[in-house]
């Protein structure tokens, strides 16, 4: 059989209300022939009985009741679609002001943001907002489509001013790749074929652009980390020692024969082997689910990490985060709450709010401390005990944390490590 | 370009392995939701890898309609077999003699619905604090929405508009007494993922799935499989057809497609050139627009 070494993209979707995000994305089903015939059937009945004429490409997507009885996204919605080149995760995030934690969820795997632009409108508030996020979680490539252009004549004018716009307000933030694609989702110019009416513009459309991303390096494969999720005892005479040591690798590459540090003991071993499934491997690397064997009986479990022995993570039992409060209920000071880094769990206070950020005007505030819902700000966390941390910038698997209210068990607040 | 990449394949099947051991490491008394379809399948042979060379932690369960295709539970018995883990049934026909609930009438009359309840009740007297599924998010728009840890309130509801945002690999299974949760590791499979994936593993499935000789009767737009359950209604007539079904569900409302593919790689070719949705042929779904959304927030799968 011939093996599909196809990978696969993940990116999420932002805009205000009515930007055409959900348009943009039944476009891309649509004309990337995604969609199917029972599905069609069934948007274009839809689309009847609210009197669009033609089929309204939103439709696809705004998928719960109360959505389509709105005519809003309310929640994270995930697509999918392939193309002859790749697969593609959408997670479709709704505009809101007071939904930006469903970005933060959207973004937080994403190997791309799609933002949108009304041509008519230009950068707008929201816009920096969604783009200070992509920044934040450190989303590796950034596409900036300027929608709408049928609504202003296609006119380069228009596009080349809000493309200085945006760049004169991202050079403030922290993006490596960002690029700018002028397209009408309505009508489908840039999307997935080439428009006739923007001659102006060479670049790659939408479609040939997400086909095209360089993402085999948006995983660190420098720094090799491997936290334990489980650890496997096999109850039979073939096994009676064995002790498999389970979870999918956060950073790095790992080959059998090297020399590792067990965190937070700090023993030190070599890997004995390497399981992905039944088959024994002799390297592996992230993000790769496997099972390692070492040669010295340690005691490890859930929550260790096992890492190289000459390049180890930060043993940290207080550091600054940037949080994202996700909830409603407000967070109270030097409460304690669960913290979940990687496979492991603690309990943490908030020591101190250092600062938050107004989101869009990228300043600090140095006197209003309070978290609410959206909320984003550096704050010092203490934990009972150490973390093996690295800063979100060079790991996004080991430095990011989510905190739980014991009180609701929800989670409240998403961190990234500074 | 690095060769330490993952191809999509590899990397969903290590984001579903990554989430069954999250399940085993998080709670108390998991199992995997088994209906012999392909999904539930899939979900074990990845259970099987997780946790290798140990045994799957997890039993199976299966809610069983009474209204099964006989050769699924033939299936479902060896697979139990093979594999050394532990069965539990939840019985729809229990829960209609013990009056729980009561047989829908009529000429589409199904045991779908009926099903939530006995799957909570099997759910809630075996103690179960996670049930693992096969849906994927692609099948239908309600399910676009889960999350691979998704939780339900005492009464065993789904709360769609209230759910936990889940980030990274951080999945937060913590429940109150009496709460449960519902883990979907194939969230992020297509149905033609799913196939390109059996068919790469070679994973044995039922035969049901391939086309055969079948005695058949159409029926809203879909092939159903003569049973002794199925009541033929004036102007129905009994067809031989070649006939293979996409899902396996309730035997007397999943319908089955006129197919050629009798093999694993004619069915990914077929599946690839397919324009319908798998879901298309199930009339539990044709019922309304919301049909899914609205079962689901009462407890269904
Ligand atoms: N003229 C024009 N209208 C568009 C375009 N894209 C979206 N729209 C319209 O803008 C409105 C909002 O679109 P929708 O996709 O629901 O926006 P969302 O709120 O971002 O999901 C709808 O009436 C769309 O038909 C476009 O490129 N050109
Ligand atoms: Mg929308």
């Amino acid at each position: 059989m011939e093996i599909n070494n196809n990978q696969l993209l993940r990116f999420t979707t932002a805009g205000s209300v009515d930007d055409g995000k959900s348009t943009l994305i039944g476009r891309l089903l649509f004309d990337s022939k995604s969609i199917f015939e029972d599905q069609l059937d069934s948007v274009s009945k839809t689309s009847e009985k609210k009197g669009h004429d033609g089929v309204d490409l939103a439709l696809f997507t705004d998928g719960l009741k109360d959505e389509r009885e709105q005519g809003i996204t309310i929640d994270v919605a995930y697509r999918y679609f392939t193309t002859p080149k790749r697969k593609f995760i959408i997670a479709d995030t709704p505009g809101h002001i007071e939904y930006t934690r469903n970005m933060v969820t959207g973004a937080s795997t994403a190997n791309a943001a799609v933002i949108l632009i009304d041509a008519r409108h230009g950068v707008i508030e929201q816009t920096k907002r969604h783009s200070f996020i992509a920044s934040l979680l450190n989303i590796p490539h950034l596409i900036v489509c300027i929608n709408k252009m049928d609504l202003v004549d296609f006119s380069e004018a228009v596009y080349n001013d809000i493309v200085n716009q945006f760049e004169e307000f991202s050079s403030k933030l922290l993006m490596k790749d960002v690029r700018f694609i002028p397209i009408s989702a309505l009508l489908g110019d840039n999307v997935v074929n080439r428009s006739k009416n923007m001659d102006w513009y060479q670049e790659g459309t939408l479609l040939s652009t997400l086909e095209t991303l360089h993402i085999s390096s948006d995983i660190n494969k420098i720094d090799a980390r491997f936290p334990v999720q489980t650890v496997l005892r096999p109850q039979s005479e073939a096994y009676r020692d064995y002790r498999g040591y389970a979870g999918r690798i956060a950073s790095g590459i790992y080959r059998v024969g090297d020399e590792v540090a067990v965190l937070p003991s700090g023993f030190n071993s070599t890997i004995k082997s390497i399981n992905a499934g039944e088959q024994e491997v002799e390297e592996a690397y992230a993000p790769m689910s496997v099972s390692m064997t070492l040669e010295d009986d340690i005691d490890i479990s859930r929550g260790n990490m096992i890492v190289k022995k000459n390049n180890q993570p930060e043993m940290e039992q207080e550091f600054d985060v940037m949080l994202c409060w996700l909830n409603s209920d407000t967070a109270k000071p030097r409460a304690k709450y669960t913290i979940m880094h990687t496979s492991n769990e603690e309990r943490a206070i908030i020591k101190e709010v250092v600062y938050k950020m107004d989101i869009n005007s990228f300043e600090r505030d140095n006197e209003d401390n309070d978290l609410g819902m959206n909320d984003i700000a550096r704050v010092k966390l203490r934990t009972t005990r150490r973390l093996a941390i690295d800063s979100y910038r060079d790991s996004r698997n080991t430095g990011s944390i989510i905190l739980i209210d014991e009180n609701t068990n929800e989670t409240v607040a998403a961190g990234m490590i500074v | 370009m690095s060769k330490y990449y993952l191809n999509y394949l590899d990397e969903l099947e290590s984001e579903a392995i990554y989430i069954l051991r999250e399940v085993w490491a998080q709670f108390e008394n998991p199992v995997i939701l088994f209906s012999g379809g392909k999904d539930s399948i899939l979900v074990t042979h990845l259970a099987k890898k997780a946790f290798y060379p140990s045994k799957i932690p997890f039993a199976l369960m299966h809610v069983d309609t009474g209204h099964n295709f006989p050769e699924t539970i033939k299936f479902r018995d060896d697979l139990i077999e093979k594999l050394g883990v532990k069965l539990i049934v939840g019985s729809v026909q229990e829960s209609i003699d013990q009056g729980r609930v009561a047989e829908e009438k009529g000429k589409n009359a199904t045991r779908n619905a009926l099903q939530i309840t006995t799957l909570l009740d099997a759910i809630e007297g075996n103690k179960v604090d996670c049930a693992i599924g096969g849906g994927r998010r692609d099948e239908e728009k309600a399910r676009a929405k889960e999350r691979f840890f998704s939780h339900r309130d005492d009464f065993g509801q789904w709360d769609p508009k209230n759910q936990r945002p889940e980030l990274w690999n951080l999945l937060n299974g913590k429940y109150f007494e009496g709460e449960h949760f519902r883990a979907f590791p194939i969230s992020n499979w297509t149905e033609m993922d799913v196939w390109n994936y059996i068919k790469r593993e070679n994973i044995s499935i039922p035969s049901l799935y391939f086309a055969h000789e079948r005695e058949v009767v159409y029926r809203s737009h879909s092939w159903i499989p003569v049973s002794e359950y199925l009541k033929l209604e004036e102007g129905e007539k009994v067809e031989t057809k070649k006939i293979r079904f996409r899902t396996l569900g309730d035997i007397t409302i999943t319908g089955g497609i006129e197919s050629e593919a009798d093999t694993l790689d004619k069915i990914a070719e077929e599946v690839a050139a397919m324009r319908k949705t798998e879901r298309g042929d199930r009339s539990d779904d044709k019922r309304s627009e919301t049909a899914m959304e609205d079962r689901k927030k009462q407890g269904y799968f």
